[in-house]
């Protein structure tokens, strides 16, 4: 799983988006697997005493999403995209100056409501951790 | 564009999407179908960024998607661990079919 993340990092380096590559390798590598080895570690005795995962659902999971891949990669080899030309709109550079200034511009493309939204949301977020973590003492 | 192409590219991220939704499906430790989930999440980010930058370079609203999408992952992601930690506490498992506490 480290290496997949890390491997759609390398994607947007391929792609000239460094600092999405940055935010990924920051959120994901950094934030998230350290989080879920974390939790691995702690829920580590629970391994042992689960079930097998059954096969025939398995088997049939599996057969079905290799069938969805090969029609969806299918359809993509036979769908045309229309390239655009390059002269007509001069493409946007996605370097840390514009995304910041469309982040937080009010004008017709500017992001300042889901920005403030999300914003919001982690808060909360860090609440209901905080919540969650908490010992309730129960009165009896 | 020399080197990998725009249909590579989404062909990987239907596979990266197709990956997490086997794992999803097939296991019941919580805690891999969080991976899943985030492997999912993953895949949606490389087609935003994908089809941003290939077909639509004048604008950088798939850059702004993906960077929500990725705050909203870790926010998730913190919250369900936090929620998988309680839980095992609790009930000493991690198994999605032992968590029937809200079942009435």
């Amino acid at each position: 799983m480290l290496f997949s993340l890390l491997g759609v990092a390398g994607l947007y380096f391929y792609l000239s988006h460094e600092f999405l590559a940055a935010v990924q390798i920051v959120v994901y590598v950094g934030g998230i697997v350290v989080l879920i080895i974390f939790s691995i570690f702690l829920t580590h005795a629970s391994g042992e005493n689960m079930p097998k995962p059954i096969v025939w659902r398995a088997l049939v999971v599996g057969l079905t999403v290799v069938f969805f891949t090969v029609v969806v990669c299918f359809s993509l080899l036979n769908h045309s995209f229309t390239m655009p030309i390059l002269s007509l709109q001069t493409p946007m550079s996605p370097d840390i100056k514009t995304i910041g200034k469309q982040f937080l511009s009010i004008t017709d493309y500017g992001y300042i409501l889901p920005f403030e939204v999300v914003s919001l949301l982690l808060l909360a977020a860090l609440i209901a951790c905080i919540v969650i973590a908490i010992n309730i003492k129960v009165k009896q | 564009m020399n080197g990998i192409s725009f249909i590579e590219i989404v062909c990987v991220s239907t596979a990266l999407f197709f990956i997490g939704m086997y794992g999803f499906l097939t296991r019941k430790n919580m805690i891999t179908m969080l991976m899943a989930i985030e492997l999912m999440l993953n895949s949606v980010n490389i087609n935003f960024v994908a089809f941003n930058s290939m077909l639509h370079p004048g604008k950088l609203d798939g850059v702004f998607f993906t960077l929500f999408i990725i705050t909203i992952a870790a926010a998730e992601a913190a919250v369900a661990i936090a929620i998988i930690i309680r839980l095992y506490r609790k009930l000493k498992s991690i198994d999605i079919d032992d968590v029937h506490l809200l079942k009435w």
